[in-house]
Formats: C-alpha cells, structure tokens, sequence
C-alpha cells in the first residue's frame, strides 16, 4: 500500500530513532511513504493551550497539502496524530468555523483522506500474521509493558483508537515478534508531555510512578509509539528506576533483522544496549 | 451582561458545565489533580458561582496536560479540556496572564520557532524559552549528550513557503 507521510518535528531531531526505524519497517512491510509537501508544525500543545483558531489552522494547512496525494496519512507522532484528528473533528462538525478557517489558511480542505497512526495501519492493513512471518530472531527475553499514553487514544470520539481504555494492538505486535509481553494497569496514563521542560518537577514524578509500576509487572523495558513520551520516559525518571525505552517500530526492525536496526539504539539517552547484548539480541 | 458560567459555556461549544454532577471521575483520573491548587471538578463550581478571578488566577488550568483522561470518563460529556483551554486563552485575552510564568513562556517560545521557521527546531526553541523565563541552567547536564547523539541539530529543514505560515498567524492574530 502506499500512503502520505507526516513526520512532523519531533522525528527530524529528538525522535529520529523513530523516523529511521519507521521508515525500514514500512519498507519491509511494502508500506510506500510519500512525504507530505513541503509540511509545517501541526501546533502541538502549545498552539491549542493559547489560540484555538490558531490550532485548527496549523493542522488544516497540513490536511490540505497531504490531500493533493490523495492518499489516507500516516501519522507517527501522536502528538501530531491528535492535532491533526481533532481539526478534522473540528472542521468536519462546524461550518463556519471551516469557512474561517479556510480563509485563513487560503485554500479548501475537502476532509476525504483518513488520518491514520501506524499502529492502526501495521496491525489492520498488514495483519499480525503477515507481521510474524517476517520475523527472523525472535525477541526472546525481552519484557516489554507497551505503553500508549494519552494523545493516540483521547478523546475516543475524535482518535477513533479500538479499545481506548485498555488497549491492545501493540501488545499483540510484541508478541508477533517474540516478547514477553507483561500487563499492567498504566497503558494509558500520562507522562507528563509538554510540561517535561516547564515543570520538570512533576514530569519526574509521573515518569518515576510509570517505571516502578513497569518494574512491579516485571518488565525490563518500556514499548512506546510516541515521541514525547519515548523524550521523558527515557530521560526523567530517577536513576534507580530507570529502564529501556523502544519505539515499537526498533523492537520490529530488530526482530525482521532490518539493515541499521542495531544503530538507532545508540542515540536513546538510557543505553538499551547492554540489556539487548544481554539478551544475545544484537 | 453576560455571567461568567454563560462566557466559558459559549466557548467550550459543546455540553454546558451545568451537566456537572460533581461525581470527580474527572478529578480521580487527572494525572496532575495532587499538584493543583483546585481540582478539576472544583473549577467547574467555581465558574458556576461566577468566581471569575480566582478560576482565571488559579495555576490549576496552566497545570492540566490536556492528556484528556478527565472528558474521555465524564458521564456527562463535559468537556474538561476543552474548558481549561478556553480558561487559558480568557486569562491571556483580559490581561490576567498566566499563574505558571515558566508554562506560558514555553508555549510562547514554541509558537515563536513555529512562526521562524515553519518546523520547531528544538536547540533554537530550548534558547529562547530559557532567555524568556531566565530558567537558564536547568536541563545543562542532559543537552550536550542529546548533541552528541545527534538528537539536537541547529541546522533542520524549515518550511519553504513561509509566508503561509506567517498568514495563518496574522490572521488568527496570536498573542
């Protein structure tokens, strides 16, 4: 299949462990990426925080230039994922305010591709099945408690994520490729996001309560599918509580022994790699 | 004149704060309820007995991480998040300003590297945040690693059409 491709920010700097892993994977999968033209910031928190107008606007500028593809659009981020849902929400259930907004941004937004996130994408369009038969070194060993935080799943009405309050397409992936997938009751909760630089403070706390309850499902690493998330949870918590941070996408390069797996684990803040060599997993 | 419940509500645009039952599923669930200095539902009652200041004042709405776990369990459809949005953008709009500096700034910071380049380029973000808020030594420690990783980069592509950025801000007329 073939789709846009919105990276967004993040995946160009502090998230391109996601970005690179993203790519090999989608390649492997015969997932085509068409990077959307020339994007721009989806607004993130900060526009919503203070200027709603200005939130709508940011992402419907990229909802229109991914729609000249005429292509559904695959959206990493969940940060970027949820912005961009929700000005599809907003502008699909108010007309004005998509008049408005279209003379702001200076074209018309048609609303006919689906905003999609690649775990809807890998687990509905490629299917677990297909996903395990590419897999060549199981993950044996490996622990993981998947976590997918708040902007993929909320609000259920605008995400459309299946299972919102308990989750379970990435659990089903790990598992596709050989992890000791352990359950726990945090799936869902925050890390903090974007207070991570503002309030560091509070930041640490949610990061260490998420580690330690990780800890007591005895995981010895964390699955996630978000940058923000992947930011602190790799570089907030307490030194004692610290674990192994994965984008889901490293965990299923690694397990189809993808060309450059092994290289994006050497830019994650708290070193996977001796738990990995550990594991005789690289 | 226009009550302080009616103002939010016509902003919020969805379920009026009046569905409120004040059962504090909302306040249970929000991951930063023991850091505020009101909880969740306790706004809504406050904004139902016109406490305009004090709501406006408060920290609690700069402190809500919008991770909208407070709307996704609300029996009643209340928009929680949507609410401390629109409490946050009141307090900006009659000059109150923000309770949490430090949090307004960041946002400020943010939007500025949006309107500059089109895409956030995060060293150049981080730097103007710490000349705005004068918050200049926190994070020093993490920084050089996250260059040496080549996480951060000060050269990043921007967005070549520019002056479609810079529209969108001068006609929703950011602060």
């Amino acid at each position: 299949m073939k789709v846009s491709y919105y990276p967004g920010c993040s995946l160009h700097a502090t998230g391109k462990e996601y970005d690179q892993s993203m790519k090999a994977v989608s390649r492997a999968l015969n997932i085509e990426l068409k990077e959307v033209d020339d994007w721009s910031c989806c607004g993130a928190s900060s526009a919503h925080s203070t200027n709603f107008d200005l939130s709508i606007a940011l992402s419907a500028r990229n909802l229109i230039n991914a729609e000249k593809d005429s292509m559904d659009v695959m959206v990493p981020c969940a940060a970027c994922f949820n912005r961009f849902k929700m000005a599809e929400h907003h502008l699909k259930a108010d007309k004005d305010l998509k008049a408005k907004i279209e003379g702001v941004v200076g074209a018309k937004y048609q609303g006919g591709i689906a905003i999609r996130n690649p775990i809807d994408i890998i687990y509905n369009e490629i299917g677990i099945d297909a996903l395990s038969a590419k897999v060549v070194k199981p993950l044996a060993g490996l622990k993981p408690v998947s976590y997918y935080g708040c902007l993929l799943l909320r609000p259920p009405e605008v995400c459309e994520f299946e299972n919102y309050e308990n989750p379970f397409m990435l659990d089903k992936m790990m598992g596709a490729i050989g992890t000791d997938v352990k359950n726990w009751s945090y799936k869902t909760d925050c890390c903090g996001g974007s207070l991570s630089i503002s309030k560091t403070a509070i930041v640490v706390d949610m990061c260490d309560k998420l580690m330690s309850a990780a800890r007591e499902a005895g995981a010895n690493c964390v699955v996630t599918a978000c940058p923000l998330c992947m930011a602190n949870l790799d570089m907030r918590p307490s030194s004692g509580l610290k674990l192994p941070v994965f984008y889901f996408t490293e965990l299923i390069s690694l397990a189809m022994g993808l060309d450059g797996s092994k290289e994006t684990f050497k830019s994650h803040m708290f070193d996977p790699q001796p738990l990995l060599g550990q594991l005789q997993l690289i | 004149m226009e009550t302080f419940l009616e103002e939010v509500n016509k902003k919020i645009h969805g379920v009026p704060l009046q569905a409120c039952y004040h059962c504090r599923k909302c306040t249970a669930g929000c991951p930063t309820a023991s850091h505020m200095e009101y909880n969740p539902n306790k706004v809504i009652k406050m904004i139902q007995n016109g406490q305009r200041d004090k709501v406006l004042n408060s920290s609690t709405i700069w402190l809500c991480l919008s991770c909208e776990t407070c709307i996704t369990r609300c029996p009643n459809q209340v928009d929680i998040a949507r609410m401390m949005d629109v409490l946050r953008q009141m307090a900006i709009e009659s000059g109150v300003g923000a309770r949490e500096k430090n949090i307004l700034k960041f946002h400020q910071a943010f939007l500025a590297g949006i309107k500059r380049g089109g895409r956030i380029n995060e060293p150049m973000m981080m730097a103007q945040y710490k000349l705005m808020s004068g918050d200049l030594f926190s994070d020093v420690t993490i920084a050089p690693g996250m260059f040496l990783k080549g996480k951060l980069s000060l050269l990043s592509p921007r967005t070549k059409d520019m002056k479609s950025v810079k529209n969108i801000f001068e006609k929703t007329k950011n602060i």
